[in-house]
């Protein structure tokens, strides 16, 4: 599903919440439980987003999907684990036809469930049964105020659907959880984005903006604003926070390409977020699989309990004793644990470098690059490549290589 | 804008969509909503836990003070507890 929904925010979010010192709350300790558990249920989704983080060659995991008794096998085994919050996320979770059993036992086990969707295929049955059987809240994904864009870059016709089901979430007593991912075509749009959000009711809204991975990093040149038209969309959310009395909470993902620092991805791998993919793989973050010479574990075979705590691929990079000059010895590593390590090994092609994000990182350079080929004209012109089975058949067959070629690894 | 001043009288429940629960695996109170969570030391999980939307902010000091006798400014934590969740809307006002 949409970007950084399951991603750095969240995690933002996270540390936010667990690390606030004030008056007995807990400042947290390092968290060695997966407290949130992602099911990418399916890689099937009838949207084409050209910015979805799903992995480039998902085709090849659309046809060996989990069961749903095994769905419910691990959300029973993560929970003994400690799991807590739950988001079904995709693709398009609603393509399964089991979200309604997998929704009924989440409550069951004492989850707080997220449904993360494009509203494609919610009904008013279905979204009775999830109120039912006990979902806790659906966050739907927005594209722009504008027709044309919300159809140009999701590649289909879905904007009235969106506004349909946006009301259909609201009259059922839910939370209105909106993500609105952030890039060129839609960043200008930021104050009517906020007022449209404002008018639909949202409690929450959170702009991400475009994070470089997946399919989202295929277009990287074709989605990346500038760094003025960031700077402005900030200002304007900031401003609409501070001005518009509205109850709705704002969430402001910044792009880490403009930073200076990296992100801490996933708030450290393998510290706070498990995920399991639809055909069963157990990763510490959404795009893990990039990495080179790693196993990763899959639920049909060992024990999420064994994935988490000792399985070599969830130890590999947990804390900091994995890591290489400059991050070694930088006073800042608590900070970041050096970024992202999928981020490093896709641009640089060492999963222990430090994130090219990062100014002390002697990649730095290729961001920079990055920046300047999002600018220049002739680059930002070739064609985007929607995430489609057909590209996505396309790319695992070694086509569209002028594209992908100077990644370490396919997207 | 910021109804802060927490007196004796108000009375304060949960905010909507938020889920308090005790988690066994944390062995702590947790607050439970869309997109994030926040995990609570005892003593906040013992004030979250009073709030039913009946009891007034004085009920749940004295019911503090009558369960912990030998804890000290017992109330000064309380407010400031109530302070917080409130700056955070994890609770609202009835
Ligand atoms: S194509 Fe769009 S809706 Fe479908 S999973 Fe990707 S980002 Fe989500
Ligand atoms: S050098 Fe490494 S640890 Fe230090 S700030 Fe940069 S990425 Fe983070």
């Amino acid at each position: 599903m949409t970007q950084a929904s399951l991603g750095e925010s969240v995690v933002q979010k996270t540390i936010h919440a667990t690390q606030t010192q004030n008056n007995g709350v807990a400042a947290s300790v390092t968290q060695t439980q997966p407290l949130w558990l992602l099911a990418e249920v399916t890689y099937r989704c009838p949207l084409h987003c050209a910015f979805c983080y799903n992995p480039t060659d998902y085709d090849k995991h659309t046809q060996n999907e989990l069961t749903t008794e095994q769905w419910i096998q691990a959300l029973r085994d993560a929970r003994k684990l400690g799991a807590i919050q739950l988001g079904i996320s995709g693709g398009e979770p609603l393509l399964r036809d089991d979200i309604e059993d997998i929704v009924v036992e989440a409550k069951k086990l004492g989850y707080y469930s997220n449904l993360i969707t494009s509203g494609v295929g919610l009904t008013e049955k279905r979204i009775q049964a999830f109120k039912d059987g006990g979902l806790d809240h659906i966050q739907l994904s927005m594209h722009d105020i504008t027709e044309e864009i919300n159809n140009f870059i999701t590649n289909t016709k879905t904007f009235e659907l969106k506004k349909k089901v946006a009301a259909m979430i609201k009259g059922h007593g839910y939370p209105m959880v909106l993500n609105v991912v952030i890039h060129r075509y839609n960043i200008g749009h930021m104050k009517e984005i906020l007022e449209m959000a404002d008018a639909l009711g949202a409690e929450y809204i959170e702009l991400a903006n475009t994070q470089y991975y997946g399919w989202s990093l295929v277009n990287r040149s074709q989605l990346m604003p500038t760094k003025e038209q960031v700077d402005e969309a900030e200002r304007i959310t900031n401003e609409f926070r501070e001005k518009s009395g509205s109850k709705m909470k704002i969430f402001f993902v910044v792009p880490d390409y403009f930073s200076d620092r990296p992100k801490k991805c996933m708030n450290g791998w393998g510290e706070v977020f498990m995920i399991v993919t639809a055909n069963g793989d157990v990763l510490p973050c959404h795009s893990a699989r990039v990495l080179p010479n790693m196993q990763f574990p899959n639920v049909k075979d060992t024990d999420l309990g064994w994935s988490w705590k000792d399985s070599p691929a969830f130890n590999k990079y947990r804390g900091d004793s994995w890591m290489k000059e400059p991050c070694r010895t930088c006073s800042e590593k608590e900070n970041d644990l050096g970024g992202c390590r999928c981020q490093s090994f896709l641009l640089t092609g060492d999963a222990e470098a430090a994130d090219p994000v990062c100014s002390k990182s002697p990649h730095h350079h290729l961001i920079e690059q990055a920046i300047l080929d999002s600018r220049n004209p002739t680059i930002a012109a070739q064609p985007i490549v929607f995430r489609n089975d057909k590209n996505s058949k396309k790319i695992i067959a070694g086509e569209l290589k002028d594209r992908v070629d100077e990644f370490h690894a396919l997207p | 804008m910021m109804d802060n001043q927490i007196q004796n009288a108000d009375i304060y429940t949960l905010s909507p969509h938020h889920r308090f629960q005790w988690e066994e695996a944390q062995s702590s109170y947790v607050i439970l909503f869309p997109e994030g969570m926040v995990k609570l030391h005892g003593g906040a999980g013992e004030v979250i836990k009073r709030l039913d939307g009946k009891a007034t902010v004085g009920d749940v000091v004295a019911d503090l003070k009558a369960t912990f006798p030998d804890a000290e400014n017992i109330e000064k934590d309380i407010i400031g507890m109530y302070e917080l969740a409130l700056s955070k809307t994890w609770i609202r006002k009835v």
